[in-house]
């Protein structure tokens, strides 16, 4: 079950990472970022994080990219066209990319031993409440933080007001 | 079903679920369009869809043979795959919500729950998590069909969606604040002891919220008093200006079945689900061990009704808002309210607690 | 049924779509696919979070997740707002005509 789950979602979460990446225009990449995000919630799920899969459709696919694509139809940005400045960029982008990745799987795989292996089996049948404890750990161990990331929410949207409001 | 291992049996009695309750859904969705317009129609003193069939219980047949019949036309000018994409979101979103919600009491047969597809920890969470996932349907239909009306119309849905999102969101916080749980069987539980005093609306005092949550709701599926995004009489017919055929009745399905999702969701959250309102006035095994298995899914079928009856009479009585005034109601009135709620309702708890 | 998953596969799948973010940041040149690069690249990581969360049975790097998720929203109203007020001055969402400052 577990294993079916990383393999289906994995699968399409880089499927929808590659389409990201290949798409010249916005909207579509931007469809295909929530693909990933999807897909990611329900690996959060299986790895026993429930509080945070639904809180990812939630937050990311429902909030932030809907934003996202209403800023793209607003604007009507069109397809973006290739500029020398692209060029450089691939350059450097691809080997840079693609060192970074064989830097981290390297280090992953050669430890891979050390990290063990995921268990979803006793998360089914404890019936471990995952929502209880998190707001355990976020309303008493965490509250100053819990806090001051409120007001960091109530600073942005003071800021996005101001800086997208037509200026008289 | 001994040769069967469980996991076996559960796969089949799930799918078998699924089945039944899509084939149900999808009829009440084809029954509830015609109930709004024989509704409406006695509303505004006419007799509404009468000739096909004894009172016109076969109109939705024949509309769904003329919608599928007719031709599927695609502007020239459409982004493909997004054109047909969006209606599909649209669909799907509406239907997979009704898969968490508990529609009868709690009945194991083989250790598989029978009257709710899956009973899950984050079920809340799950429906508010696929309604804000079915904006995708509406903003890319109109942004897709490139036309200028379906555009502004599902400009008009998204930012409407997302606004009255907060305030929807934030009135069921005090519902979960009673119940302390997310999962839906257990906020139907801790209503169902007592009948009617207990629901949360009545017992709970969580009338407010129920207000704040019934408005919120008809804002998130674009009805009247708030269907800004279909206006016809400034946008034609809004995101789905360009679409025909089936993919039209797709959206058109999608908004009963949101409807439905909606008068579900404010069912269990409020009314108490299937549990019955004479509470203990009727003994638990009443009936029989079949009856008593019916009759709470009758209670929610009826409490289920009754929503769907109150949005149609809500269409038929309120005249549509005007969109600065959509807006300042839902962040300047909506939302300072449901906050209110949720402190007094957490003062509370916490006083008696 | 009981087949587990190594946690370094979660750990390189999230490293797969953390690269793949990065090369998207240096290639796009719209403004708009480059800041949603980085919320991907903010994806990647919380699935390490919560990978390790699950490794160590620990809640606390769920609540990590929880706190980035958050910072992550405020950084899109910001940033998306910064981006409508540069496409009203400038008429461009292409980051290479953005250089008012450069010359």
């Amino acid at each position: 079950m577990q294993l079916a789950l990383f393999i289906i979602f994995g699968l399409l979460a880089v499927a929808g990472a590659v389409n990201f990446l290949l798409q010249r225009h916005p909207i579509n990449s931007a469809l295909s970022l929530v693909v990933v995000m999807m897909s990611l919630a329900v690996l959060y799920w299986s790895l026993g994080a429930e509080f945070l899969a639904a809180a990812q459709v939630i937050v990311y696919s429902g909030a932030i990219m809907v934003l996202f694509v209403f800023v793209v139809m607003l604007l009507n940005a069109g397809e973006e066209e290739r500029t020398h400045g692209s060029r450089a960029a691939y350059i450097a982008g691809f080997p840079g990319a693609a060192a970074i990745f064989c830097l981290l799987s390297f280090v992953f795989l050669t430890n891979g031993k050390a990290f063990g292996s995921t268990d979803l089996t006793s998360h089914l049948t404890h019936a471990v409440n995952n929502i209880a404890e998190i707001s355990q750990v976020l309303f008493k161990d965490l509250l100053l933080p819990f806090e001051v990331t409120s007001i960091l929410i109530l600073v942005a949207i003071l800021g996005a007001v101001v800086l997208a409001r037509k200026e008289q | 079903m001994s040769h069967l291992t469980d996991f076996q049996t559960f796969v089949l009695l799930s799918i078998l679920k699924i089945v039944v309750v899509l084939v149900i859904t999808l009829t009440a969705v084809a029954y509830t369009v015609l109930l709004e317009r024989k509704v409406l129609g006695r509303m505004q003193n006419r007799w509404g869809p009468s000739r096909v069939g004894p009172f016109g219980l076969l109109q939705p047949l024949a509309d769904g043979i003329k919608l599928f019949l007719k031709e599927d036309l695609m502007p020239m000018a459409s982004e493909r795959p997004l054109f047909i994409i969006a209606p599909i979101v649209a669909l799907t979103c509406a239907l997979v919500s009704i898969a968490v919600v508990p529609f009868g009491a709690v009945k194991h047969i083989d250790g598989v729950d029978m009257f709710a597809i899956s009973d899950i920890n984050i079920g809340l969470l799950v429906i508010l998590g696929i309604t804000s996932i079915g904006v995708y349907g509406i903003a890319l239909s109109g942004w897709s069909s490139n036309n200028k009306f379906a555009l502004l119309g599902s400009l008009r849905a998204t930012s409407q969606v997302i606004s009255y999102e907060l305030a929807l969101g934030l009135s069921l916080v005090g519902v979960v604040l009673r119940s302390g749980s997310l999962r839906l069987r257990d906020i139907v539980a801790t209503q169902s002891t007592h009948g009617l005093l207990s629901w949360n609306i009545f017992g709970g005092f969580q009338i407010v919220a129920f207000f704040i949550y019934l408005m919120a709701a008809y804002a998130e599926t674009n009805r009247a008093p708030f269907d800004l995004p279909e206006a016809e009489s400034e946008l034609v017919a809004g995101y789905h200006t360009e679409y025909s055929s089936m993919k039209f009745a797709m959206f058109f399905m999608a908004e009963y079945a949101n409807m439905i999702t909606v008068a579900c969701v404010a069912t269990l959250l409020f009314f108490g689900g299937p549990s019955s309102p004479l509470g203990n006035l009727l003994p638990a095994d009443f009936g029989g061990p079949i009856l008593s298995a019916i009759f709470p899914v009758l209670w929610f079928v009826a409490k289920v009704f009754a929503f769907l009856l109150l949005y149609i009479w809500v269409r038929a009585t309120l005249p549509r808002f005007r969109y600065d005034q959509l807006m300042s109601f839902g962040w300047k009135f909506l939302l300072p309210v449901a906050i209110l709620n949720i402190i007094a309702t957490s003062l509370v708890l916490a006083l008696k607690g | 049924m009981s087949a587990t998953v190594p946690i370094s596969a979660y750990l390189v799948l999230a490293a797969v779509l953390f690269s793949i973010g990065v090369a998207s940041f240096l290639i796009k040149r719209n403004i708009i696919t480059i800041f949603m690069s980085i919320e991907l690249m903010l994806n990647a990581v919380n699935l390490t979070f919560v990978a390790f969360a699950h490794m160590w049975h620990q809640i606390t790097g769920q609540i990590f997740v929880f706190f980035v998720m958050v910072v992550a929203a405020a950084e899109a109203a910001v940033g998306l707002a910064i981006i409508i007020a540069i496409f009203r001055t400038r008429q461009t969402l292409n980051v290479d005509q953005i250089n008012l400052l450069k010359n």
